[in-house]
């Protein structure tokens, strides 16, 4: 175990090999990985280990395929559903290593429920059991965990990552630990919206490595929205799978085909955005069958939390729905991966999770509902053991007295820092861009331009004159994160000129073989985007 | 939202402080937690099922206060029901073992 040293600046102070930043279930794995390789191992939380994040207050699918021949079949089919931007290779390192540790969480005992024939069903995770149990396996592992210590910044030698730094919000000190590796593992951006988990998920990993050097991917898939109760936090999607919806009149949604929407996830979100532009819409759950009910009620309790604290029976009564928007959660953009153990490119700096582009992983379609969170299963593995390696390979070399301090948007701004611009009419003025259906959801070019364009002065001020002191550095590093992401993503979205997966133009219907590739972002305040041509050569072979 | 913190039912252990990802909590010298931070209250019920004594309460509504009392969530037996749905109890995790969602995906 480290020993905490209090610094001249009364800040704490560890040293480590490999430091996680992040304590969903993808910096858990990563943790549990690099401790498994002999590595002293930090994770610093901006929340709770166990409670933070996605999953904690979820209850997540996995993508679970068995070893076997049937396994190639799986991945294929999926893969045609990707908008042709998925990986099969990665496809399939994940599902074998996202199975070995759904086998792994079985052995350590892990409370599964069982199929009738008595056998485990480990493909489905409850998210409260599955976060606190991780937390423990985390803690018997030897890792030193912090929990409520947001990081704020990386730190670099000049050749590679050495270490974060950020504040202990609960205590109010700054904190610093000295690292040979860094994993990435702190979740998308959901541009504050408010939907489960998503508080500290403000897309502080992007600018993060960013700043660092590393590249984004992906950035323009964040069209991806969820069915929820009007006003809750509730964005799963399961139980609307079994749902009647109908406008404010009374007339029922209808489908492609003329008839009434009974099914309103997946394709079908997209006509109950429609009717979402032009007024409020209603739905009831009258497809499921009261087996089925009793079924969703016990398997997916806290979708029934909202109907009834309501007073509210959703199988037989109308109630008021809306569509969360996801940004990257739900999303597949994140940070750029370019090895097979989790690498970002910059010396030292690893990626899991949420954090990373699950391009690879699902294209230009969600990864919701299995893909992602064997995504996270597999990629802490991998990022966790990458980081072990590498700072194995640099043990020995004395921490540099020299160390940069990556961190500026938010934290040292290009110009005078200014009072009159706060973290909340940031995030307020990026969240007008990004979360309303008829921009987001539905794109067009002339809206794109706009955007663009706002997001580019809401930018300015950020990097010019936002500023925080103490704890509010939280607040400010995270307005200019979700300013960032949000700059990106529009970015992206104007660059691909073409409809794909969850990029939808209504300008520009349709694929485009021209736009067969994932496109790339690089650099912070003046960044370029290029198509990732390997894919093309790939595809061509 | 976070809305009630039961002075009544609550132990003063202050777990709900350590264990809320948003850190909408703060401890007090006098006991009780209080909700310093509703702003930021991501509405995922999960003080409530690590309260050992049901003594917290989070309305549904995700994007400000209901103004719901005390008496009114007891009325109702609204304390503790997102636990007991889980089958968690006195903040102990419990109940997975018994949840059917491998039916739906079925259903599905
Ligand atoms: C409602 C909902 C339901 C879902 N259901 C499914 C499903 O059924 N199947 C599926 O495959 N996927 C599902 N997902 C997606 C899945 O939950 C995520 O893919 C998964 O949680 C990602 O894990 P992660 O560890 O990368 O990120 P997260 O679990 O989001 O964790 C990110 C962590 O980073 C921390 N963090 C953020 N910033 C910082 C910082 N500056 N310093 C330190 N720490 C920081 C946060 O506190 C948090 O602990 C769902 C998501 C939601 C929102
Ligand atoms: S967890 Fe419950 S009992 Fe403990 S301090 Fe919070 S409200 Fe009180
Ligand atoms: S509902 Fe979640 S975010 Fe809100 S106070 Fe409880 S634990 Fe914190």
């Amino acid at each position: 175990m480290p020993k905490p040293q209090k610094s001249a600046s009364d800040s704490l102070l560890l040293q480590a090999d490999v430091l996680v930043l992040g304590g969903g279930p993808s910096a858990a794995w990563a943790a549990v990985a690099a401790a498994e390789a002999s590595a002293k191992v930090v994770l610093a939380d901006k929340g709770y280990l166990g409670t933070s994040g996605a999953t904690a207050p979820s209850n997540t699918g996995t993508w679970c395929v068995p070893p076997g021949d049937n396994r190639h079949a799986v991945v294929e089919r999926r893969w045609q559903r990707t908008g042709d931007l998925a990986d099969p290779r990665w496809m399939l390192r994940c599902v074998d290593t996202a199975y070995r540790n759904l086998l792994r969480l079985s052995e350590w005992g892990y409370p599964f429920p069982s199929e009738d024939d008595g056998r485990l069903y480990i493909a489905n995770l409850r998210g409260p059991d599955y976060m606190r149990f991780m937390r423990r396996r985390v803690l018997l592992a030897g890792v030193t965990v912090l929990d409520h210590h947001p990081a704020l910044e990386l730190l670099s030698d000049g050749d590679a990552i050495v270490g974060a730094a950020g504040v202990a919000r609960q205590i109010g000190q700054d904190w610093r630990v000295d690292a040979n590796a860094v994993v990435l593992a702190t979740g998308g951006c959901a541009f504050r919206e408010r939907i489960l988990g998503a508080t500290g998920l403000t897309g502080d990993g992007y600018l993060m490595a960013a700043e660092a050097g590393a590249s984004l991917s992906g950035m323009e898939f964040t069209g991806k929205y969820t069915l929820a109760p009007y006003g809750s936090s509730l964005n799963k999607g399961l139980p609307f799978r079994w749902a009647s919806f109908h406008r404010e009149d009374g007339s029922p949604i209808v489908g492609p085909t003329g008839e009434p929407l009974r099914n309103g996830i997946g394709d079908r979100e997209e006509e109950v955005a429609r009717a979402l532009i032009d007024g409020p819409v209603y739905a009831r759950l009258d497809q499921a069958e009261p087996a089925l009910q009793g079924w969703l009620r016990q398997g997916q309790p806290n979708c029934f939390v909202p109907y009834d604290r309501a007073g509210i029976d959703p199988f037989s009564e109308l109630f008021r729905i809306t569509l969360r928007a996801e940004g990257t959660v739900r999303g597949t953009g994140g940070i750029d991966i370019v090895s097979d153990d989790c690498a970002t490119g910059v010396p030292g700096l690893y990626v899991a999770g949420d954090a990373a582009s699950r391009e690879i992983m699902t294209g230009a379609v969600s990864g919701g509902g299995a893909v992602n969170s064997s995504w996270a299963l597999a990629s802490g593995w991998w990022a966790g053991k990458g980081a072990s390696t590498h700072a194995k390979r640099r043990t020995g070399k004395a921490f540099r007295t020299e160390v940069q301090s990556l961190g500026q948007a938010g934290l040292r701004p290009a110009s005078s820092p200014r009072v009159d611009i706060s973290a909340g009419e940031v995030i307020e003025a990026v969240r007008s861009e990004v979360t309303p259906l008829d921009k987001n959801f539905f794109r067009t070019g002339e809206g794109l331009e706009k955007s663009g364009e706002r997001l580019e002065s809401v930018w300015r001020d950020v990097r010019d004159h936002l500023q925080g002191d103490g704890l509010d550095r939280v607040r400010t590093r995270e307005a200019a994160s979700i300013a960032a992401a949000g700059r990106w993503s529009v970015a992206a979205a104007l660059h691909r000129t073409e409809s794909r997966g969850m990029h939808r133009r209504t300008d520009l219907p349709g694929k485009s073989p021209a736009f067969a590739h994932r496109l790339v972002i690089t650099g912070v305040d003046a960044f370029r985007i290029a198509g990732a041509p390997e894919r093309l050569a790939e595809l061509a072979s | 939202m976070i809305e009630i913190v039961s002075a009544t039912r609550c132990v003063e252990c202050d777990i709900c402080v350590k264990v809320c990802p948003a850190n909408v909590f703060d401890a007090t010298e006098s006991g009780v937690p209080v909700i310093a931070r509703q702003e930021d209250c991501q509405t995922c019920f999960l003080c409530e099922i690590y309260c050992p004594t049901d003594a917290l309460y989070v309305a549904e509504f995700a994007e400000g206060p209901t103004g719901i009392t005390e008496a009114q969530a007891d009325a109702r037996q609204l304390f503790g029901s997102y636990a007991r749905a889980l089958g968690w109890k006195r903040g102990k995790a419990g109940g997975s073992e018994f949840d059917p969602t491998h039916r739906i995906r079925v259903a599905q």
